[in-house]
């Protein structure tokens, strides 16, 4: 069973009724078609209320569900014939990132991602999908071998931000943000970037700077998370709900900025309750965008990643500020 | 504004900094050094760049103090200033920009233009703490890129002091992370046009500004004892329960992990700078 929040008990008692219903039917083969019918319709209508008013930190919690596909979730979905590639050449393979080769639809792409643990164990392995230094270089290394062999990169990204740790911080963890922001602004290859749980901070932006960035409509993308914003104004980092209100992180939000292309639609309720629907609706839009960066030439392609980024800010000229 | 201001004390090993300006002492001819207690002659203070005499404690320097001490009566032209807008509508940030203003008199919180250090010109900016952190936005974002085109544009070399860096600011949410790629990207063009940008870390360079613009430096010096890293120490202690080893994202923690070229005192900057751009003109 997959673990519910409370605000879709409601959803989920009627469910219950509803497939207990189904079973008396076939136990004492009587009809109750009509009663299932009035109660399917119910359902339906709550979902919708529910699911299409969530609030900003709603969306996060779902982002954060433990069900959500991870990043080698999506790669089964989307993808075949994934090759793992691993390490920095430098000091170690970080697990908090996966990369390697793939095909998407016949194309051979690049393709890299934070990966959260799907349990306990494999949560410790991957120090909960927050990457270190060598996992930003090893990133770095298969977007400059995506690069080199002419092939798409596709960035998938959910990581709530790098790990604040001590050897992180010694071997430059700063540094090697800045290094994987700068390198891929200039990459002569397409970049999809699409944001698919948790965007959190450098630590996300350093895989997000693409052609084209897309979201799951249930994704977050903040400069700071809700709970860190929450302490920092009020030191409470219980007040997270609030703070998800003022940092406009939703997608519908950084639609309207420019700050993204485009919102992939989840499965009513989220991704965890579909994965393969999931995967189907983000193919779809992977394959369009895909086929646009595809096909501009690598000059204009930089040029206008470059530019897209440039014109990002708001400020007034001090004259006409005080006019 | 961000976490690593409010731990500072609890991490003796970095040398507090405290603020000091000049009507902190307008009339006393002396002051006590935060760092080692010995008192310091004024005059003394001021003609070492806030330096202490006896123990080499870094005072925190306004940007336009650290100005002055760099281009030495010589001509400095900053660009037209902008003024922060509320992409958000961040309750209380308008006001806090116009507090904010209206105690630093500065725009925002960095002063950029065109400038000469010993002869050599160059775009030089500067970082202030006493603005929000010095924490970076739209507005301190478009003046590094206005920066590092003009530079571009006029092949000069650029200097930027990102000490007072206090990441990026939170009040313009996901404009602000966006200033981090629109900078870096900046400074990419300039460097791949073959020009010279030499990245000055003060305390303290922190979170959004060091995992950006900061540390892509052709050289990073640093001053001694500023804060350097990306996440706050207070977040890292808090994350990883354990207890922070001595000088932890100091300078000099920095320098022995092979992240910074050099350690420069404060009253021997402005001769190390202009040295390094000499030898680039
Ligand atoms: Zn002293």
């Amino acid at each position: 069973m997959i673990q519910a929040f409370e605000w879709e008990k409601p959803i989920l008692e009627l469910e219950a009724k509803i497939t207990e219903l189904r079973q008396f039917v076939d136990s004492a083969e009587m009809d109750f078609s009509k009663e299932i019918n009035t109660l399917e319709r119910r359902v339906e209508k709550l979902r919708k209320e529910i699911y299409e008013k969530l609030t900003p930190f709603q969306r996060v919690m779902m982002a954060r569900h433990p069900k959500r596909p991870t990043t080698l979730d999506y790669i089964d979905l989307l993808f075949d014939d994934f090759v793992e590639f691993h390490g920095d050449r430098f000091y170690r393979d970080d697990g908090a990132i996966v990369g390697g080769i793939a095909l998407f639809e016949g194309q051979p792409v690049t393709v890299i991602g934070p990966q959260k643990g799907r349990d306990t164990k494999e949560n410790i392995a991957r120090n909960f999908g927050l990457p270190h230094p060598e996992g930003y270089r090893k990133a770095l290394r298969l977007m400059k071998q995506a690069e080199k062999f002419g092939r798409p990169i596709i960035t998938l990204i959910d990581v709530v931000g790098a790990y604040p740790g001590i050897a992180a911080e010694e071997r430059g963890q700063g540094l090697v943000i800045a290094e994987c922001i700068e390198e891929m602004s200039f990459l002569r290859t397409p970049i999809l970037a699409i944001i698919t749980g948790e965007g959190g901070s450098g630590g996300a932006l350093a895989l997000g700077v693409g052609d084209r960035i897309l979201m799951l409509e249930h994704a977050w993308y903040s400069v700071i998370s809700p709970e860190m914003c929450a302490n920092i104004l009020w030191r409470d980092s219980s007040r997270a709900a609030e703070a998800a209100e003022l940092l406009r992180l939703t997608p519908t939000d950084l639609l309207k900025f420019g700050i993204i292309d485009d919102v992939i639609t989840e499965p009513l309720g989220g991704a965890h309750r579909d994965h393969a629907l999931t995967g189907q609706q983000m193919r779809a839009f992977m394959r369009r965008y895909l086929a646009i960066i595809n096909k501009t030439p690598l000059d204009q392609l930089v040029e206008q990643r470059l530019a897209r980024f440039r014109k990002i800010g708001q400020f007034a000229e001090k004259q006409l500020a005080e006019m | 504004m961000l976490n690593v201001f409010r731990s500072k004390p609890k991490y003796a090993t970095v040398k507090q900094h405290e603020r000091v300006e000049k009507k902190d002492f307008p009339d006393n001819l002396w002051t006590r050094c935060d760092c080692c207690g010995k008192m310091i002659y004024n005059k003394e203070l001021e003609k070492d760049g806030f330096l202490c005499v006896h123990c080499g404690h870094h005072f925190r320097l306004c940007a336009s103090q650290r100005l002055a001490k760099l281009v030495e009566g010589h001509d400095f032209q900053p660009f037209p200033p902008l003024i922060a807008a509320d992409p958000l509508t961040f309750p209380g940030y308008p006001e806090r920009i116009k507090l904010a203003q209206e105690q630093t008199g500065l725009d925002d919180a960095i002063i950029i233009g065109k400038a000469c250090v010993r002869d050599s010109p160059c775009v030089l900016g500067i970082i202030d703490f006493s603005f929000i952190g010095g924490s970076m936005g739209s507005v301190v974002g478009e003046q590094l890129v206005r920066g590092f085109e003009y530079a571009l544009e006029h092949r000069l070399p650029v200097v930027i002091f990102s000490g007072g860096g206090g990441g990026a600011r939170m009040h313009e949410g996901i404009f602000s992370l966006m200033q981090m790629a629109k900078t870096a990207q900046a400074v990419g063009r300039h460097s791949r046009a073959g020009l010279l940008y030499i990245s000055v870390l003060t305390h303290p360079t922190m979170g959004g500004i060091y995992a950006s613009f900061a540390s892509l430096g052709d050289i990073i010096l640093a001053e001694p004892g500023a804060l350097i890293g990306f996440a706050g120490p207070r977040i890292v202690e808090e994350t990883t329960r354990q207890k922070l080893p001595p000088g932890f994202q100091t300078a000099e923690f920095a320098l022995a992990h092979g992240m910074i070229d050099d350690i420069v005192p404060r009253n021997q900057m402005v001769d190390y700078v202009g040295r390094l751009l000499k030898w680039h003109r």
